[in-house]
């Protein structure tokens, strides 16, 4: 059985249908990628999991349980941890308070605590008493990774963490990603980088216009057949 | 020698008003919220302390503590039952609510109380006075003077040292991000309003004891509380603390000018602050 599974998802802003049905599996342990042009409705899929945006109760589940119409608080509780999309440190807080706040309520043992989050971020354990948005854009896209992963979440939702910054930082965050893996925790990739996506993935889903058009594992699916779901295919 | 006098005298009656906006800063810091029954809530606080010395023949310090945990709960219900309701993106709806439950505040005393004044009894403590040289300060003021610093000192400690200060600063940072990290804002929102009603207990029994107050006293002193949160700087604690000793330093000063100019010349204080840094005087780094 699936850990986390979306039946018919669907999102609406207003009068705007953001999602058409969304069924998505990620297996414990497994890495999935979901990728799409701006406005594919990735976001609002990510949103929708971790409770921000409430659905109807089935149309997400959790380890069985029915948890789309839960409290985004009590959603973390439960073990998913989301990355924010635009990183979302809070400003008043030192990067180590903004690592702390990921076990704010779930303080469950596992891998993770701030010694393991300092020795997968060296640079953070340097600049834990400053203010979290001191930092470069890349060092705060590790804060908040660590954030999440404090919390020791049985899902990382991570909502594009390439956002904005430079190709070599993008490479050295996810050179974290194996590390991240090695401790079993299913993670939730969203991107606009398909070759990153690809890179960490065990299945790559594509999204556009608020549906999936394709999915697989990276190595079967071809440069065109992305294209096409990525855009549209030509008609 | 008489303007030492009068500034010192003004720097502890400063400490009331400090405690009078300390609870009001705490809140407005958290979720935005201005409390315009802040006021009413302290003389509400005074009469329930009243009502413990004259019903349980309470010394006044005793009757306060006993008021203290009473007063969270009220604070918390009051967050829990209506307050969360309306905190929103629109700010007007907590700002009617809070001033009609002021009204309700001020006539149910009314109701309750008759509009007599009245003041709570401290025995011989209303008249002790230290001599200090040539000039004696009175025990009462010292004591409200010391416990605006004592409780600035514990909320400083609350917010910056402990989980729930953490949290606090989290939420009023951004509540959605918050929520993410398992905050439950709502209830974060509820312990902060219970905590403010701690404040506003302690305010009231130096209120109460110090001078006459009856069930229309609050909106005045809600000015005073607002005034040394907006000199000290938005949503910080030690300027709420500033802010407080200077509206007390510049009544006594003018009032030694002219004993009319008392409440006039804490009122120009405030705007002269204005003028000269209209974020305060220790604004929040970023809003």
């Amino acid at each position: 059985m699936a850990l986390l599974e979306t039946r018919g998802l669907t999102a609406h802003y207003g009068d705007f249908q953001a999602l058409f049905g969304v069924d998505l599996d990620l297996a414990e342990g497994e890495t999935m990628a979901v990728i799409g042009a701006n406005g594919a409705g990735k976001t609002t899929l990510m949103r929708s999991i971790a409770g921000v945006l409430a659905q109807s109760p089935d149309m997400v589940r959790f380890d069985g349980r029915a948890i789309g119409a839960m409290a985004p608080d009590d959603i973390m509780a439960a073990g998913i941890a989301m990355v924010p999309e635009g990183r979302k440190l809070f400003p008043s807080l030192s990067v180590e308070e903004n690592l702390l706040m990921g076990c704010h309520r779930r303080k469950v043992a596992g891998p993770w605590s701030l010694e393991t989050v300092y020795g997968l971020f060296p640079i953070l354990k340097e600049r834990r008493h400053q203010p979290g948005t001191a930092l470069s854009g890349g060092q705060q896209q590790m804060v908040s990774i660590g954030r999440a992963l404090m919390s020791n979440p049985r899902v990382l939702l991570c909502d594009e963490i390439s956002l904005g910054l430079a190709p070599v930082v993008i490479k050295d965050i996810y050179a974290a990603f194996p590390q991240i893996r090695e401790t079993g925790a299913s993670i939730v990739v969203v991107e606009q980088d398909i070759g990153q996506a690809m890179k960490v993935a065990d299945r790559v889903h594509c999204m556009m216009e608020g549906r999936v058009t394709l999915s697989g594992k990276p190595g079967e699916l071809s440069r065109e057949a992305i294209h096409d779901a990525y855009f549209g295919a030509a008609a | 020698m008489i303007w030492v006098d009068t500034v010192l005298q003004g720097v502890l009656l400063g400490g009331l008003y400090a405690l009078f906006a300390l609870g009001l800063s705490l809140v407005f810091g958290i979720m935005r919220l201005v409390n315009l029954a802040h006021g009413d809530l302290i003389v509400f606080a005074a009469y329930l302390i009243l009502l413990l010395v004259t019903l349980l023949g309470l010394g006044p310090f005793m009757a306060a503590i006993v008021a203290l945990p009473i007063m969270f709960a009220l604070g918390w219900a009051l967050q829990r039952v209506v307050l969360n309701r309306v905190l929103g993106t629109d700010i007007l709806p907590p700002l009617l609510v809070t001033f009609g439950l002021s009204v309700v505040l001020q006539n149910a005393l009314l109701e309750g109380f008759s509009a007599d004044s009245r003041r709570i009894p401290a025995g011989w403590l209303e008249t002790a006075s230290l001599p200090i040289g040539p000039i004696s300060l009175g025990v009462m003021p010292l004591l409200t003077f010391l416990s605006a610093i004592a409780v600035t000192l514990a909320l400083q400690w609350v917010f910056y040292r402990t989980s729930l200060g953490r949290a606090f600063r989290a939420t009023s940072d951004d509540p959605v991000t918050a929520s993410l990290m398992g905050v439950k804002p709502a209830s974060v929102f509820a312990k902060a309003t219970g905590i403010a009603m701690i404040v506003v207990t302690i305010a009231a029994l130096y209120l109460g004891t110090r001078a006459n107050f009856d069930p229309t006293t609050g909106p005045a002193r809600l000015i005073y509380a607002f005034e040394a949160v907006i000199i000290g700087g938005l949503g910080s604690l030690w300027g709420t603390l500033a802010g407080g000793i200077i509206i007390g330093v510049a009544q006594t000063v003018g009032a030694q000018i002219n004993p009319e100019w008392q409440i006039l010349a804490g009122h120009v204080a405030f705007l002269v602050v204005l003028l000269i840094r209209p974020r305060g005087l220790f604004p929040r780094a970023f809003d």
